[in-house]
């Protein structure tokens, strides 16, 4: 008796620790970014003309990997329709999309003016 | 000496231009700066191939005027490594119409972040002849009267020759600031010879327009870039060196294609008086998929 409730609470730990690493690995996609940045907020939000601007530069820019719809290619180029996008602030996506990752295949779009990146921004909120 | 017709001659020194425009078809493209000599630390985005054409027309004094077209074909094989090939050719007026050689190049960004200043490696591989006329960069001694010489002696000259830039680069609000320190050692014989390029550029207008359109000041870019030689080891000086100053502009059309020119001035009596330069350029989108099974193509 004593044996089996020793293993549940043995499961009950692994699993509550798995959960909680899994829930570490999904904030940690924005922990990185500096507090200032985090805090910026979107200039041209409430701006319809924002939006269809950045789906112009998303479908110049982003399309050939994201693909049209946002969806990504379901392997290496990730759906921008996700909760990782959902859960940023404005200030966090125009940190990525400044700074890119490099070492994973996104490149960096700080060569757009800050305009075009924050018009990028009010699309990619607009799609969700 | 063969002497070319005038209209063969103007055939010859618009085909870089014509071609890749009849050539394409497919729509994609990047926020390329419009530079001919300075490179940014803007590398092609894992996938893509850029295929462009950079011809420069000038005619040195004592001689006649001439074309020179790089083909340049660049291929994004990671975020942060480019690489290039460069295939070099030439028509001189009542000269001839030649290969000059071949150019490998890569560009590393060492850094996987975006700083206030970013260094971008750059080392390449050239095995030109005497004849190539390209001036993708002023190094040494470079002068006008080595452009001079007929093509049936200098491309008896060969130049294999290894180039190491350190490329540092800003974008600051919607300006993007370069500069280019060079080095190019001949590998059989000569000093190593040093060179620079400064470029800034920004477009027209930072906001993109909320619909397409061909003329909007957006797809505009315009900036300058200066370029000339620094002397070698033996002769660490800027005395018998040429410099340029070129304004650019830069044009996004649409479908993808890219057109850029650029007026250019020499400063010193070695320098050429003018250089112009045209540029057509088009970037074919993750060429790599065209052959996955997943999209019709070779298994």
């Amino acid at each position: 008796m004593i044996r089996s409730h020793r293993k549940i609470l043995s499961l009950s730990s692994i699993a509550l620790f798995a959960t909680l690493a899994f829930a570490a690995t999904v904030h940690s996609h924005w922990d990185h970014v500096p507090a200032k940045d985090r805090a910026r907020s979107n200039p041209l939000t409430g701006q319809p003309q924002a939006v269809a601007a950045g789906a112009l530069v998303y479908s110049d820019h982003c399309a050939e990997c994201h693909k049209a719809d946002a969806r990504g290619d379901g392997h290496k180029r990730p759906s921008l329709r996700s909760d990782h996008v959902r859960s940023a602030t404005d200030g966090d996506l125009e940190w990525f999309l400044r700074q890119g990752d490099l070492a994973h295949g996104m490149p960096s779009w700080s060569s757009l003016p800050i305009e075009q990146r924050w018009q990028l921004v009010a699309y990619l909120k607009s799609i969700q | 000496m063969p002497c070319l017709s005038n209209a063969k001659r103007r055939w010859i020194q618009v085909l870089p231009v014509v071609l890749p425009l009849m050539a394409f078809a497919l729509s994609s493209h990047a926020q390329e700066k419009p530079y001919f000599v300075t490179y940014s630390h803007d590398l092609e985005e894992p996938g893509n191939l850029d295929l462009e054409t950079k011809t420069a027309f000038a005619q040195p004094g004592g001689s006649t005027h001439y074309g020179a077209t790089a083909l340049e074909l660049e291929y994004g094989v990671r975020a942060w490594w480019t690489s290039e090939l460069y295939l070099d050719g030439q028509a001189t007026a009542q000269d001839s119409t030649i290969f000059t050689g071949f150019r490998i190049e890569n560009r590393v960004r060492p850094l996987m972040r975006d700083h206030i200043v970013n260094p971008v490696l750059y080392v390449e591989y050239e095995n030109t002849s005497g004849a190539d006329k390209t001036i993708l960069e002023v190094v040494g001694h470079d002068s006008q009267s080595d452009l001079a010489e007929p093509n049936g002696e200098s491309r008896r000259e060969h130049q294999h020759e290894a180039e190491l830039k350190l490329i540092l680069s800003s974008n600051v609000r919607d300006w993007n600031i370069s500069e280019n320190f060079i080095s190019e050692k001949n590998l059989g014989h000569d000093p190593w010879e040093f060179g620079y390029a400064i470029g800034a550029a920004r477009p027209l207008r930072g906001a993109a327009a909320s619909r397409s359109c061909t003329f909007c000041a957006d797809k505009f870019i315009a900036g300058a870039e200066a370029y000339g030689g620094l002397g070698n080891t033996a002769a660490l000086t800027l005395r018998d060196t040429s410099h340029y100053i070129a304004p650019l502009i830069g044009w996004q059309l649409p479908k993808g294609l890219r057109v850029s020119f650029s007026p250019g001035f020499g400063l010193t009596s070695t320098s050429l008086a003018r250089v112009y330069r045209v540029g057509v350029a088009y970037e074919f989108n993750q060429i790599g998929n065209w052959f996955h099974p997943a999209n019709g193509g070779a298994q």
